[in-house]
C-alpha cells in the first residue's frame, strides 16, 4: 500500500487514490484527421514498463484532483509527483 | 492419570487450576498453559491424524510452526473454529477442543487404512487418477473428494463475535519481543522514537526468557534473569507501546503492516461476552525492525512422524517454561549444539536422556558440560527407523559412513518414549521477503538470510542468521545504532558469556539402508508429503520449486511449510545436483499465520457491510409496502405490493394505472450534476453526441454520452437553467463515474474551459408524475403555473413555489406519457411526495416502482444504459443515429464511430421481439438463434429486456441481434431448456409511435 504525496493535500494512503494509467497521452486535437491506426494508437496502446513509469493518479477520496506520478514499477518507489500541465522531471527517462 | 508436570515454574500458576475438555474427556491444566502443554502434562501426545494417510500424529512444536496439533475449538454452530494450533491456544476454563481429520476417533481412525495402501497414492495421485473417464469428474470424483477433504469444520451460522480495526502510525515498529527485539525497542524508544513492539506470545522474552544454562550468562546473571530486568525497564519507557498476543500477518510496501491482536481468545466463555475478540492493527511505520527469530528444523528420516517425536527445543520449552516433560526416557537426535541445552535441562530435572549426533565429533562449552554430566552421546550416528504405533517406543540408530551418504555397521536399537530432533535453525525471513526484500544463501549452515537493501527496514537477531547470544546482542546494538542514526551506549559494557558452536553438518535426507520407496520420511507433516514424493516429482520432470511444491503439495497446508520448505528445497538441490542458493525459495505470502475472516472484515458486517442510500421519501415507501431493489447503493422501490399482490400483479396494476390515469415515481436517485461556467455549453458539446449550443434557456434536452471508444456510456436529460448554468441528470448507477470522467477531461484535456462541476444528487428529491391526468394534478399543486403546451411544452423547465419552497419542474418523460418531474430541496422531499399523493387521490395517482418504470419505457423502446447496453453498443447499434450530430467537429468518442470495426454491418444491434404466442414472456439473457438443427448452433444475440405489457396485452422484448437492423419481420428462435420459443423481429417502439401521449 503506497503512500502518495498528493501535490495539493500532502502524503496520504493509497486507498484514497485511484490510478488512471499512463500519463502524457494527449488527446489528439483533430481526431477526424487521423487514420484508424493513428486513432487506435491513442485509444488502445499503453506501455507496461518494468522500471520507471509515468502515471496519472486521482485523489478521488480527497481533493479529487488529477496529478502525475513517476513510479519505478520494479520496486513501487514513487520518485516524483507533479501537477497536471507541469513538465515531467527530466532526470527520469 | 499420569502427571508429566514435574516442577514449578514462574509461568504456570499452580494455584489456578483450569479444567478443559479434549475429545469429550475432561482434563486439568493451570493458568499459563497452552492447550498443548496441558495435554502433554496429561501424557497426551496423539492429537490428530495426518491428512492423506491418516497416520497418528502428535504435538511437534510449541509455536506457530505446529503442523500436527491443530484442533477444532468449541462445538456451537456459530462459534466453532477449525485449524487452531494447540501450541498457541492459551488454556482457559471450559475450553472444548477436539482432534480433526479422524473418524470415529483419533485412536481408532477408519481412514488409517490409507497408510497401508499408501504405495497406491503417490504424489500427483489425484491428478493422475481422476482424469478418466472425463464424465466422472463432476458427478462421482469431485463430490467424493470433497467429502474426504478438508481438516476441520467451518461454523455454519454467523459469527457473533465483535472484531475491530485500528490505524496507527509509529516512527519505529519492532516485530518480535525476543532478546534482540527488546534491545531494539529500548534503543529506539530511549532515543525519542515513538516505538511499537509487538509479540505474538502472552509474555515477552522469546526463547531466552526460560533459558537457565549456567554457561550462558549476561553481566554475571543467567540470560533469562538479565532479560527480565530489561523487560521491566522497557515497560517504563513512555514512548514505547508494547502489544503482546499480537502477530504481524502481512508486511506490505511502504512499511504498511497488518497485525492481529488477540484480545479474548484466552478468556473463559463468560468473560469473553461483549468484548472485542480480535483487533486488526493497520500500522504505518517509518522504520521497521524485524526480530522474528528462527525456528528449529526437524530431521528427515524413516518414520519421523510418530507421536512423541518433537523438536528438541520445544521439549526444552515444555520443560523449563511449562514445567512439563515430554517423556521419561528421551533421545535427542541432532546435527548442532542446541539439543545439548535441552539435554542438560532434562538431566538437571532428572530426566534420563541420550544424544545421537550426526556430526563426527564436536566440541563446545555445551558439549563439554553434557559430557561432564555423563550424558551418553553417539557421535556420527543417524536414526534410521522408529517404532510404536500411537506413540514412539524405540528407535534404531546406525553409524554414518565417512561421506555421510550411507550407513555402516550394525543397527543399535534404543528404547525411548520421546524423541527430540534438531536439524539446525531456519531464520524467519517471511517478513523481510513479504516487504519485497531478497535473500542470500549461507552455505555453512544452509540458511537463507535477508539481503539488506532498504533504509526503512532491517532484520536483527536470529532471523538475520545470528545464533549465539553474544553475536545477537553485539550485532543488534550496532545495527540499530546505524539504522536509526543514533549513538546509544546502553549495552557498551554488557558482558556476555556463551557457548560457541564450532561444528556443523547438515544432511537434508538422512541415509538409510532401506530403499527410499519403502520408507516414510516425512517432509510436510500436515500434508503428508515425503522425500519420496519430492524425488518422484523430479523424476517426472518437475524442476521449478514452485511446480514441485504444487505437485506434491509440500508447504501448502495451514502451516504454510514453516517446517518443511527448507527440506524440500534441500532435497531438490541434492537430487538435481544444483546449489541450494541458486534454486531460490517459494514465495512467502501473507498471512504469516491464518487470520479469521472476522478479523479481516472488522465492523463491516451486517448493516455496516455496505453504505445504504435512502431517498427522503423512503419511509413512505416502507409504510406503503414497497419491495426494494438495490441500484448501486440506493434502495429504490421495486414495486408496491397492494393487498398481498405478487410482483407480476403489482407491476401490471401500476403500469396500467400510469397509462390510464396517473402514476408517480420516486426519481430522486438519478444522478444530478450542476454545471456552471462561461464554457458550459461548449463543454456539453464535447461530452455529448448531440449539439447543445442552441438549447434555449428553460429548455431540456436528452443526451447520449460515449466513451472515447465510441460505446454508449451514459444518458440523461440536461436542462439549461440560465445562460451559463445547466443541470445534468445521469443514470442512478452511473452518477459517480460520470462525474469522475467529466472531471478527468476538464482537469487534464481541457483545463482551458471555464466550467465547474458539482454533484447535487443528494441535494434534490424528485417526484415524477406521469399519465393523462398528470397535468390536472400539477395544476392542483401549482395553481399559479401556466401548464399550457404553449407556455410549458414538452422538454422545458419552470420554477415555482410549493408553499413558499422553490421547486424546479421539468416536463420530461421516460414513460412516453405526459409527464412532469418536480425537484425540491431534499429536506422537503417527503412533504412534496405526500402532497402529490394527496393531490392525486381523485385521479387514482398510483405510486410505481422501478419494475413498472422499466416496463413503461420498454413499451416506448427507450433504452436503459447497462441493461440494453453492455459497453459494446454504439449509438448506431442502438438505432439511435438521430442523436449523433453530423455537424459537430468533435465530441468524446466521435472518431471511434467510423473505425472499421464500429461500422461493420453485422454488429449486434438493438431490435424489438414479439413472441408468436403473445402470452409467452421471454427470459432476459436468453440466447437467440435462427436455426436449432445445424450444430454448432450459431448464436445471434440475446434478450436484454422482457415484459408483459398490460397496455398492449402482449409480451414485448428488446434484444441485441447480429445485423438486427435488417431483420425486421424475420422469424427467430429462442431455445430454452425444454422448448423453443418462436419470435418475430419488430420495431423497438411498441406503443404510441407518433408520441401523441406526450401531449395528451
Amino acid at each position: 500500500m503506497f503512500l502518495i504525496n498528493c501535490p495539493f493535500c500532502g502524503e496520504r494512503d493509497q486507498s484514497e487514490f485511484s490510478s488512471g494509467g499512463e500519463a502524457h497521452i494527449v488527446r489528439p486535437k483533430q481526431p477526424t484527421e487521423l487514420s484508424d491506426d493513428e486513432w487506435a494508437e491513442y485509444l488502445f496502446m499503453r506501455k507496461n514498463i518494468k522500471g520507471i513509469q509515468f502515471e496519472r493518479w486521482n485523489h478521488v477520496h480527497g481533493c479529487r484532483k488529477w496529478f502525475n506520478v513517476v513510479r519505478d514499477t520494479s520496486n513501487d518507489k514513487i520518485l516524483s509527483v507533479y501537477k497536471m500541465g507541469e513538465k515531467p522531471p527530466v532526470n527520469y527517462k | 492419570m499420569p502427571n508429566y508436570r514435574i516442577h514449578k515454574t514462574e509461568y504456570i500458576d499452580e494455584t489456578k487450576r483450569v479444567s478443559f475438555k479434549y475429545d469429550g474427556k475432561t482434563y486439568f491444566g493451570y493458568e499459563g498453559d497452552t492447550l498443548a502443554s496441558a495435554l502433554l502434562a496429561n501424557g497426551i501426545h496423539l492429537v490428530g491424524r495426518s491428512f492423506k494417510y491418516h497416520r497418528p500424529r502428535g504435538i511437534v512444536s510449541c509455536g506457530a510452526e505446529e503442523p500436527n496439533a491443530i484442533c477444532q475449538i468449541g462445538s456451537k454452530k456459530d462459534l466453532t473454529e477449525p485449524n487452531v494450533r494447540a501450541t498457541e491456544l492459551e488454556l482457559y476454563e471450559g475450553l472444548e477442543a477436539s482432534s480433526q481429520n479422524c473418524w470415529p476417533n483419533v485412536k481408532f481412525d477408519i481412514g488409517g487404512i490409507n497408510n497401508f495402501i499408501s504405495p497406491l497414492i503417490p504424489a500427483g495421485f489425484y491428478y493422475k487418477t481422476f482424469m478418466w473417464p472425463k464424465s466422472f469428474w463432476k458427478k462421482v470424483y469431485e463430490p467424493l473428494i470433497r467429502l474426504s477433504a478438508g481438516l476441520g469444520k467451518s461454523p455454519t451460522e454467523p459469527d457473533p463475535d465483535i472484531y475491530d480495526h485500528k490505524y496507527v502510525h509509529y516512527d519505529v515498529l519492532v516485530i518480535g519481543g525476543g532478546v534482540s527485539g527488546i534491545i531494539a525497542a529500548k534503543m529506539a524508544a530511549k532515543n525519542n522514537f515513538k516505538t511499537l513492539l509487538v509479540d505474538d506470545k502472552k509474555i515477552l522474552g522469546g526463547s531466552t526468557i526460560y533459558q537457565n544454562n549456567e554457561s550462558i550468562k549476561i553481566d554475571d546473571k543467567l540470560s533469562s534473569e538479565w532479560l527480565k530486568n530489561e523487560i521491566q525497564e522497557i515497560k517504563k519507557l513512555s514512548n514505547l507501546t508494547i502489544k503482546t498476543r499480537t502477530s504481524i500477518a502481512a508486511y506490505h510496501g511502504y512499511n504498511f503492516l497488518l497485525a492481529k491482536e488477540n484480545l479474548t481468545d484466552h478468556l473463559p466463555e463468560e468473560k469473553k461476552k461483549n468484548k472485542i475478540r480480535q483487533r486488526l492493527w493497520k500500522i504505518r511505520a517509518k522504520k521497521v525492525v524485524i526480530a522474528t527469530g528462527s525456528i528449529e528444523r526437524p530431521l528427515v528420516f524413516n518414520n519421523n512422524d510418530r507421536p512423541g517425536i518433537l523438536l528438541s527445543n520445544s521439549i526444552n520449552k515444555y520443560l523449563d517454561y511449562y514445567g512439563v516433560t515430554c517423556g521419561e526416557n528421551i533421545i535427542l537426535f541432532t546435527n548442532n549444539d542446541s539439543a545439548y541445552e535441552t539435554s542438560i535441562s532434562l538431566h538437571k530435572k532428572g530426566i534420563k536422556n541420550i544424544i545421537v549426533d550426526l556430526r563426527k565429533s564436536a566440541s563446545s562449552e555445551l558439549i563439554k558440560q553434557a559430557e561432564n554430566l555423563g550424558i551418553k552421546i553417539y557421535f556420527n550416528h543417524v536414526v534410521t527407523n522408529t517404532f510404536g504405533y500411537r506413540k514412539i517406543n524405540s528407535l534404531e540408530i546406525m553409524k554414518l559412513s565417512e561421506d555421510g551418504n550411507t550407513t555402516v555397521g550394525n543397527k543399535i536399537r534404543l528404547s525411548c518414549d520421546c524423541l527430540g530432533m534438531s536439524g539446525g535453525w531456519t531464520p524467519m525471513v517471511h517478513m523481510h521477503t513479504q516487504s519485497g526484500g531478497k535473500l542470500d544463501f549461507r552455505d555453512e549452515d544452509q540458511v537463507f538470510l535477508p539481503k539488506e537493501n532498504s533504509e526503512d527496514q532491517i532484520s536483527v537477531g536470529s532471523c538475520n542468521g545470528d545464533f549465539d547470544l553474544e553475536n545477537i546482542i553485539d550485532k543488534t546494538v550496532n545495527k540499530i545504532n546505524k539504522f536509526l542514526d543514533i549513538d546509544n551506549q546502553d549495552y557498551q559494557d554488557t558482558n556476555i558469556i556463551c557457548s560457541k558452536e564450532n561444528d556443523k553438518r547438515n544432511l537434508w535426507l538422512l541415509p538409510n539402508k532401506i530403499p527410499l520407496g519403502k520408507t516414510k520420511c516425512f517432509i510436510d507433516f500436515q500434508n503428508d508429503s515425503t522425500a519420496k514424493d519430492i524425488k518422484l516429482a523430479l523424476k517426472e520432470g518437475f524442476r521449478s520449486i514452485e511446480h514441485v511444491k504444487r505437485y506434491t503439495t509440500t508447504g501448502m497446508a495451514t502451516d504454510q511449510g514453516k517446517l518443511s520448505n527448507m527440506h524440500a528445497l534441500g532435497i531438490i538441490a541434492d537430487t538435481a545436483g544444483v546449489k541450494m542458493g541458486t534454486l531460490g525459495t517459494t514465495t512467502f505470502r501473507p498471512p504469516f499465520t491464518p487470520l479469521t475472516f472476522g478479523t479481516l472484515v472488522g465492523r463491516n458486517v451486517g448493516k455496516f457491510f455496505e453504505v445504504v442510500r435512502k431517498t427522503s421519501m423512503h419511509e413512505w415507501h416502507v409504510e406503503n409496502n414497497a419491495e426494494f431493489e438495490n441500484v448501486g447503493q440506493w434502495k429504490r422501490p421495486w414495486y408496491y405490493a397492494k393487498n398481498g399482490e405478487n410482483m407480476h400483479d403489482a407491476v401490471q396494476r401500476e403500469s396500467k394505472a400510469a397509462r390510464d390515469s396517473a402514476g408517480i415515481l420516486d426519481a430522486s436517485t438519478l444522478g444530478k450534476i450542476d454545471i456552471q461556467g462561461t464554457d458550459a455549453s461548449e463543454f456539453l458539446n464535447r461530452v455529448y453526441t448531440n449539439a447543445w449550443s442552441k438549447l434555449a434557456i428553460g429548455k431540456c434536452r436528452y443526451g447520449l454520452m460515449l466513451n472515447e471508444d465510441g460505446m454508449v456510456y451514459d444518458d440523461g436529460v440536461t436542462t439549461r437553467i440560465s445562460e451559463n448554468h445547466y443541470l445534468m441528470t445521469t443514470t442512478t448507477g452511473g452518477a459517480a463515474n460520470v462525474l469522475s470522467k467529466l472531471e478527468d477531461y476538464l482537469q487534464t484535456e481541457w483545463p482551458e474551459l471555464d466550467v465547474y462541476l458539482t454533484s447535487v444528487t443528494d441535494h434534490y428529491s424528485t417526484a415524477s408524475i406521469c399519465g393523462p391526468n398528470s397535468k390536472k394534478i400539477l395544476n392542483k399543486l401549482f395553481p399559479n403555473l401556466d401548464l399550457s403546451d404553449e407556455n410549458f411544452p414538452h422538454m422545458s423547465f419552470k420554477e415555482d413555489k410549493l408553499e413558499n419552497i422553490n421547486c424546479r419542474i421539468m416536463r420530461i418523460s421516460f414513460t412516453g406519457e405526459l409527464s412532469y418531474e418536480i425537484n425540491i430541496e431534499s429536506k422537503y422531499g417527503n412533504s412534496l411526495w405526500k402532497m402529490c399523493i394527496e393531490a392525486g387521490k381523485e385521479f387514482n395517482l398510483t405510486p410505481y416502482g422501478t419494475e413498472t418504470m422499466h416496463l413503461l419505457r420498454a413499451e416506448k423502446g427507450f433504452i436503459i444504459v447497462g441493461q440494453d447496453t453492455d459497453g459494446t453498443m454504439t449509438p448506431s447499434d442502438l438505432q439511435m443515429d438521430w442523436i449523433v450530430s453530423k455537424k459537430k467537429y468533435d465530441f468524446i468518442g466521435k472518431r471511434s464511430l467510423y473505425r472499421s470495426d464500429t461500422i461493420r454491418e453485422d454488429r449486434k444491434q438493438l431490435v424489438g421481439l414479439l413472441t408468436d404466442d403473445p402470452k409467452e414472456i421471454l427470459e432476459e439473457g436468453a440466447q437467440i438463434v435462427s436455426d436449432v438443427k445445424s450444430k454448432p448452433i450459431d448464436m445471434l444475440g440475446h434478450v436484454t429486456s422482457s415484459y408483459f405489457s398490460p397496455n398492449l396485452n402482449k409480451s414485448i422484448a428488446l434484444a441485441v441481434v447480429r445485423s438486427g437492423k435488417t431483420m425486421k419481420g424475420k422469424k427467430l428462435i429462442i431455445p430454452m431448456e425444454n422448448k423453443n420459443i418462436n419470435v418475430t423481429v419488430s420495431d423497438t417502439i411498441f406503443l404510441d409511435k407518433e408520441n401523441k401521449r406526450l401531449n395528451a
